[in-house]
């Protein structure tokens, strides 16, 4: 996420930290004991539902910055830079 | 008076018609001043509303005369043959005692009969007292009073009063005379006037062409309205400090008429001339008046009203009835003893009964100082350079005011104030007058401008006024200066005819023959200069009309005689004889060298003569006027109406003379002596101004002398005569230069003292302004700077951290997110 210049590349990473706290939740999660119990599992469905939002909302953004920026390189934005 | 209610009835009477007289030209003054406004500057109207002014007073001055003539009872057309109608008094009791021999000796010893216990001196002449007639009491025909209080401040009462004695309405009827005919004269002399565009020739623009102006016709009238209310006002004023009111007012008025042609700067120098040198006498003059003021503490000049117990005046004070001047003491001790309770300063001596008293000297030094106002308001040594500039002003201006009026105001003063001059006062005023009637004579006879001629002529003549009041001729004193007012302005406005009519050419180098041009005038200068050389036909003196003569010689003769007399009683004092008599003839010289230069011989420019037209009417009607009083004014000489009418008038101690007076020892004559001296006085003086014109007919008619070539040999004394004694550039030397001399010292202070100390102060402030502005760029700039910079320096190096990279700002994040999980995870409890 943070060594990609490309931001579909970004969306990937970020995509990827997602699903890798799905699995660290679901691995948490066991049916008997565990620390988490059943409720590892539920959050993980959670997270799913909200990456999928957030991967909506994300999509949008980088569409937005490509009209304004005609490029997906994030490192040509540095308007912000004082 | 015989009674009081006559008293107060001619009093008031006569108050009334002098003080209309008086306020009539005031009157007129204030509306010819606005002349400008109600009327065009071609109107003659100004002038006959002035001439209307004067005339009417002029009649109410002879009304004023005939009621005072007969209140006093005095015969006026007796000629001398009944003396003792002539001396009538109105007491029946005095007049008793004129026949008694020493009656009026032991009355005077009575009058005092309180002062018996002190020891004084009396300045009563014991031989001269002439035994027929008693000594005239002025204050028996005199009425006095008061018009309007202006202040009373603690002791010190200051009031308008009136003083109307005969020598008053005579003063009255003479000056209102004179300013009417002078007035008629000046309609056609200041003609040229009437006009919005007046040409002065004598000032110059910066062109060089002439200088243009509006006409000031009615302005000329208003101030001479001006000067006959002020002029009238001083004669008729019963306190010396209203004299001084209205002496400093005739000055005032005589500025103004002499710079009448403001522009020309000899005229304005000339008034400026004028009026300071009047102010040098009127110096001394307050001096007198501070010292009358402390020692008899009041101004006026007598109480006369015989009902009133009340205050004292001057005369009443210094003098007891008969006239004498009561002492005490010896020495610089001395002390004249003052006759009244009356008065602020009061030495309470119990020798006295408690009568003030003032010192001698201090009386000396009073009289002195009021004859230094005289000495400068009547041109005498050594103030009279002032009054042949004077001559500046238009001749109506030089014969009403330079001739006639002003200038005898100072001997009319010496006249009134006669009782308070002791002898030594009267020594120096003799002696003025005796230098200055030679000063002014010996310049006459080599002044060339015909209006020079008569201005030292003037101060000739009032040198013999004031000489013959010096030496005890009172009544020849004041007899010349009435006589000498007609012919002197009758000659000053002949002499302006003839600068009229030859155009404004006043040399009389420039005149000649023009007697066949200008007849009137050239006769009646005659008889002007036949009176003043003082001319008679000898041996005429057999009918009871005195000699064949015209006025001068009488009053010429009158003067002669007190200065022959006085000189032989004292034999020291010789030259207050000699001179007047020699100057005689010197009057009569220039005088008649003046009248044969202007009207006889060649015309000595072509130009001049072929132009020169006799004047109109309104200007030689005045002459003829003029002429016949100046011809007929004396008739009967000392025993005529005019002698009479002054004699009235005389002090007490002035008939019969005084044996041994004052601290100096002086013998004035007595009136029997004087009559004594007058035959051979009047055969001398004769003799004198025959001389002198027989001279000047030689020298001017004859030509068999020629001028130039005497003016060659006597090169020196004639720069000197023409120099006017370098008295100009004597005074220029003692007190111009001087106050020159102390101006640039005042100058070179001012300049480097008072200017280098504020230059330096400035510089001072400009080096501390300096300093500090350099103060301020450094230190205090810089410290403002420096908080400038930081926080600029700050902000730059903070803007680093915004790099604008995305990925940096992302790494941050999840670093930040990391490092508060582990941070929240050590601290937090579980």
């Amino acid at each position: 996420m943070t060594t990609k210049r490309n931001a579909i590349g970004i969306l990937m990473g970020v995509e990827l930290v997602l699903n890798g706290a799905n699995i660290n939740l679901v691995a948490f999660s066991n049916s008997n004991y565990g620390l988490l119990g059943i409720d590892g599992q539920i959050m993980s469905l959670f997270v799913i539902v909200l990456a999928a939002a957030e991967a909506a909302v994300a999509l949008a953004i980088v569409l937005s910055f490509y009209n304004n920026h005609q490029t997906v390189d994030v490192d040509q934005a540095s308007e912000l830079q004082g | 008076m015989s009674s009081p209610e006559l008293y107060l009835e001619t009093g008031s009477r006569l108050m009334w018609l002098l003080t209309a007289a008086w306020l009539l030209p005031l009157l007129g003054f204030l509306i010819e001043i606005f002349g400008g406004y109600w009327s065009s500057r071609t109107e003659k109207t100004p002038a006959y509303i002035a001439v209307g002014c004067i005339g009417t007073g002029f009649l109410l001055s002879v009304m004023a005369l005939f009621t005072w003539v007969d209140a006093a009872k005095i015969d006026l057309w007796a000629f001398g043959e009944s003396e003792a109608a002539a001396v009538t008094e109105l007491e029946p009791g005095v007049a008793e005692q004129a026949n008694g021999e020493h009656g009026d000796h032991e009355h005077g010893d009575e009058g005092h009969g309180d002062g018996h216990s002190e020891e004084h001196q009396q300045d009563v002449a014991h031989g001269g007292h002439d035994e027929a007639h008693a000594p005239n009491n002025p204050l028996k025909t005199a009425f006095a009073g008061t018009f309007y209080r202006l202040g009373k401040f603690g002791k010190l009462d200051i009031t308008l009063d009136w003083y109307i004695d005969g020598l008053t309405v005579l003063m009255f009827v003479m000056v209102t005379l004179i300013a009417t005919c002078i007035h008629i004269f000046a309609i056609g002399y200041m003609s040229d006037e009437l006009t919005e565009k007046y040409e002065d020739h004598f000032v110059h623009t910066a062109d060089g062409g002439h200088f243009h102006r509006v006409g000031r016709f009615y302005r000329f009238f208003a101030y001479l309205s001006l000067f006959c209310f002020s002029m009238l006002g001083l004669v008729l004023a019963g306190n010396i400090f209203q004299v001084f009111i209205f002496w400093e007012l005739v000055g005032v008025c005589s500025y103004l008429l002499i710079g009448f042609y403001v522009e020309r700067k000899t005229a304005s120098t000339a008034a400026n001339k004028a009026f300071i040198m009047n102010r040098v006498g009127d110096f001394g003059f307050l001096i007198g008046l501070m010292i009358i003021w402390t020692w008899f503490g009041v101004f006026q000049f007598a109480e006369t009203n015989p009902e009133t117990v009340g205050q004292s005046g001057l005369f009443q004070m210094v003098r007891t009835a008969e006239g004498e001047l009561v002492t005490k003491g010896e020495g610089n001790e001395k002390l004249v003893v003052l006759q009244a309770r009356q008065g602020m300063h009061q030495i309470t001596d119990p020798a006295n009964q408690g009568k003030p008293t003032i010192p001698y000297w201090l009386l000396v030094v009073a009289g002195l100082g009021i004859f230094a106002g005289c000495v400068g308001k009547s041109a005498q040594f050594p103030l009279q350079t002032w009054l042949p500039d004077a001559m500046e002003g238009p001749t109506p201006v030089s014969a009403l005011v330079h001739s006639a009026t002003m200038v005898a105001a100072g001997v009319y003063l010496v006249g009134r104030f006669y009782p308070m001059f002791t002898p030594e006062v009267l020594l120096v005023i003799a002696y003025a007058g005796c230098i200055t009637l030679l000063v002014g004579a010996t310049i006459a006879i080599v002044a060339t401008d015909i209006k020079q001629v008569l201005a030292y002529s003037t101060i000739s003549q009032l040198g013999y006024m004031m000489l013959a009041l010096g030496v005890g001729g009172w009544l020849a004193g004041l007899f010349h200066l009435i006589t000498h007012a007609f012919f002197k302005s009758l000659m000053f406005l002949c002499s302006g005819s003839v600068i009229h009519g030859c155009h404004h050419e006043q040399e009389m180098t420039k005149m000649g023959g023009l007697y066949k041009k200008m007849p009137i005038t050239c006769w009646t200068m005659f008889i002007g200069v036949v009176a003043i050389s003082g001319l008679a036909i000898p041996m005429s003196n057999f009918s009871r009309y005195g000699a064949v003569a015209l006025s001068g010689y009488h009053s010429k003769d009158a003067i002669v005689a007190s200065a022959m007399s006085f000189s032989s009683l004292n034999p020291l004092h010789s030259l207050l004889f000699f001179i007047p008599l020699i100057t005689a003839g010197i009057t009569a010289f220039y005088m008649f060298r003046m009248w044969f230069m202007t009207f006889f011989g060649k015309p000595k420019d072509q130009h001049v003569h072929d132009h020169a037209h006799e004047s109109p009417r309104v200007m030689t009607i005045p002459l003829l006027i003029l002429a016949f009083f100046a011809a007929f004014v004396a008739i009967g000489g000392e025993k005529g109406p005019l002698a009479v009418l002054i004699s009235k008038t005389e002090p007490a101690h002035v008939g019969g003379g005084l044996e041994n007076a004052g601290n100096i020892g002086l013998n004035f004559p007595s009136h029997d002596l004087i009559h004594d001296f007058h035959d051979d006085a009047g055969l001398v003086a004769l003799l004198a101004a025959l001389i002198g014109t027989l001279l000047a007919y030689v020298f001017y008619c004859l030509k068999a002398v020629d001028t130039d070539a005497m003016k060659n040999q006597f090169q020196g004394l004639h720069e000197f005569l023409r120099e006017k004694w370098m008295f100009d550039q004597l005074y220029d030397w003692m007190w111009v230069k001087p106050v020159h001399v102390v101006s640039s010292w005042a100058v070179a202070f001012d300049t480097y003292v008072l200017n280098a100390f504020l230059h330096f102060l400035s510089r001072m402030v400009i080096g501390i302004s300096a300093w500090d502005r350099k103060f301020d760029e450094a230190v205090v700039d810089r410290i403002v700077n420096v908080f400038g910079e930081t926080t600029f320096s700050m902000g730059r190096s903070l803007r680093a951290v915004q790099t604008g990279k995305i990925r940096q700002y992302v790494t941050f994040i999840a670093l930040s997110v990391v490092s508060l999980f582990v941070l929240l995870f050590i601290f937090l409890p579980r």
